[in-house]
């Protein structure tokens, strides 16, 4: 596999990277979660992180959306060094992120969730309050813009479905203006339709213009929508491709372990389990 | 859901509601089976409808188990103690739909009470310095709480337990300290005492109905209660951190202003009621308060709050507390030996948990 791998070192030629990072690396206590990670965010492209359960995934996108602080290496905003300081900055500068369980406050309705910590406001005085028509109203169209249709944005959030609360939270992210959209697994709980959903919906981000970063273990959704790969390992680089350069083969050949996959399944070969017979599936 | 509608075309997304002017997707008509459905999923939805069941499920109980029940009297004593329930429950209530408990709200009153007594007492001539005092010293326990839950994350069970105790110990011994009993002497001769009893203990007779300042303390608390958690922002915050803090942190709602916020709401509540007892009987016996707390947090369960945050209503807080007047009035009207009321208020308390849990299970499968 390493005749697919192609470090890069610099972005192609759609211009400046929205974000950009530059071997960074992130440890709790003595756990090295991330060790010399880098990656790029353009506008208008999809930028996929795989990796394995551990590999740090969620590690890279908590430093992207300000929820932690990167211990070694660059973080570059329009290609210039920041720190960020909490994740109010991130959403400040424009960064938006979709954790995978994070995402909701379940017990609420649709449209009080889709304002959640940017609340419009109507009235003066002791009058001033939520602008709760707007905020409906709001929340339908931008639903609508993104090709989600619900009827009724009173309901909990937590009585939809989990790609459509996902797609809720991409939508926000979306209306309030942030240029980089971060997603952490958002199929990783879904079934193959749903997941098609979500995907639609990071497809449509995307062509509206933003950045999209796509955590996922999947090489297979990975491929559909993502413009480049960035592969994780135990906390390192385990690879970084451009579309192009891979195909969804060496790519799922990659992340499910490559030689170790081919290993594992000699091992598995030579002990069958015993109980189980073949004609049982 | 099926349509991806993208077009090339749209600028890249701006602040705010942009694109208000665009053709409305109007929202689609629910198909034949939603409208009705729907309606009664709302209705079932409200944390509070279960408390209102209850609330006069009591209320034609009593009123057909003691005759005196109805009489304009009557009603309005039930009132009144319902109200110095409900001015701490609907604070308590705001508190757990913020996901926390208060175990120290009971003693807290007492504390405010003590303090403005004491301090009129020893330091000034004058009660008005004294409720002053007692304003800062409590808003400053209610601080405390928030701050120390905020700072270490443990839970607010413990942090309260912790302050309930060493308040009941400070009421006692502080109270043995300077007045030398376990009561504080009286200030009814002091300066300014008058008008600070119409503030907090006054009442007006209207033929038979003793309407008390409490009732409309009370009533003038839940409305704002109502506004705040359902017209502002800080309302919204309460119900995210209540329902999924991390979520909201994710957002960038200050988690940690609003509960410390909460925890100031309740302790604002306190000295209402403290300055109210301070103010109608104007002494304060020391011991008071303890076991009160339980009390506001089983009046906001029963109004339809979760234990745990996120969903609650300050209405339903108001009409748990009713529930508690109706029930501990209803008995001595009804010539009943008083101590079946901690009973039946136990088992109110079961019913209305398995109830909202069940209103609640009901309202979410309703898709
Ligand atoms: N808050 C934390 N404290 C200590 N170790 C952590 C913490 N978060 C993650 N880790 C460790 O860092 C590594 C990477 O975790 P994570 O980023 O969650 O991986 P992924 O999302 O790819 O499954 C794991 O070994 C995990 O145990
Ligand atoms: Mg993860």
């Amino acid at each position: 596999m390493t005749d697919t791998t192609t470090r890069e070192t610099a972005p192609p030629g759609a211009g400046e990277p929205l974000l950009g990072l530059v071997d960074v690396g992130k440890s709790y206590g003595n756990v090295a979660a991330l060790r010399n990670v880098s990656l790029d965010v353009h506008a208008g492209s999809v930028t996929c992180v795989l990796g394995d359960n551990g590999a740090g995934k969620s590690t890279l996108i908590k430093i992207i959306a300000g929820l932690h602080r990167h211990d070694t290496g660059r973080y570059l905003l329009d290609g210039e060094e920041t720190v960020l300081h909490s994740p109010r900055e991130a959403l400040d500068r424009g960064i938006a992120t979709v954790y995978q369980d994070l995402a909701v406050v379940p017990l609420m309705p649709v449209w009080r969730n889709f304002f959640l910590g940017s609340e419009p406001h109507t009235g003066r005085g002791p009058l001033r309050r939520l602008d709760v028509a707007t905020m409906r109203r709001t929340t339908r169209e931008a639903l609508a813009r993104m090709g989600i249709d619900l009827p009724d944005v009173d309901r909990p959030i937590g009585t939809l479905s989990g790609g459509q609360r996902q797609c809720v939270a991409i939508a926000r992210a979306v209306h309030f203006g942030a240029r980089i959209l971060v997603l952490d697994e958002p199929t990783a709980a879904l079934g193959v339709k749903q997941s098609g959903v979500v995907l639609r919906y990071v497809a449509a981000a995307r062509d509206q213009g933003l950045g999209v970063v796509l955590i996922t273990h999947n090489p297979h959704h990975a491929h559909l929508v993502g413009d480049r790969f960035v592969l994780l390992k135990r906390g390192t680089m385990a690879g970084s491709h451009r579309k192009g350069d891979i195909t969804l083969d060496a790519l799922t050949h990659e992340m499910a372990g490559g030689g170790e996959l081919e290993q594992l399944g000699h091992e598995l070969a030579r002990t069958p389990a015993p109980t189980r017979s073949p004609a049982a599936s | 859901m099926s349509d991806t509608r993208t077009s090339d075309s749209q600028p890249p997304p701006t602040e705010g509601p942009a694109a208000d002017d665009a053709p409305t997707a109007e929202p689609p008509a629910a198909g034949p089976p939603g409208r009705a459905g729907e309606l009664a999923r709302r209705l079932f939805t409200r944390p509070e409808l279960g408390a209102l069941v209850g609330a006069v499920a009591v209320f034609v109980f009593f009123a057909l188990s003691a005759e005196s029940f109805l009489r304009p009297g009557s009603l309005s004593t039930v009132l009144y103690a319902s109200s110095t329930i409900g001015i701490v429950a609907v604070a308590v209530a705001l508190l757990m739909i913020g996901g926390e408990f208060d175990l120290s709200a009971g003693v807290l009153v007492t504390s405010s009470a003590l303090v403005s007594s004491m301090f009129s007492y020893q330091m000034t001539a004058n009660v008005w310095v004294g409720v002053g005092v007692s304003l800062l010293v409590t808003l400053a326990v209610g601080l405390f709480n928030g701050w120390l839950l905020t700072r270490t994350g443990l839970p607010s069970f413990i942090i309260t337990l912790g302050t309930f105790l060493m308040l009941t110990g400070l009421n006692l011994g502080l109270t043995k300290l300077i007045a030398g009993t376990v009561s504080t002497k009286s200030i009814a001769d002091m300066e300014g005492f008058s008008a600070a009893r119409a503030v907090f203990a006054s009442q007006l007779d209207l033929g038979g109905f003793t309407l008390r300042v409490t009732v409309l303390w009370w009533l003038a608390l839940v409305a704002v209660a109502t506004w705040v958690l359902l017209r502002t922002r800080a309302g919204n915050w309460i119900f995210a951190v209540g329902g999924n803090k991390d979520a909201a942190r994710a957002v960038g709602v200050p988690v940690r202003g609003t509960k410390i916020g909460l925890y100031l709401g309740v302790a604002f509540c306190a000295w209402v009621l403290g300055q109210h007892l301070l103010f109608s009987y104007d002494v304060v016996q020391s011991g008071e308060g303890v076991g009160n707390e339980l009390i506001y947090i089983a009046a906001a369960v029963i109004g339809g709050c979760l234990l745990t945050g996120g969903y609650g209503s300050a209405a339903g807080a108001a009409i748990g507390a009713l529930i508690f007047g109706i029930v501990s009035k209803g008995i001595v009207y009804a010539e009943w030996d008083p101590n079946w009321f901690k009973f039946f208020l136990g088992a109110m308390l079961l019913l209305a948990a398995l109830l909202n849990a069940w209103i609640r299970k009901r309202a979410e499968a309703t898709r």
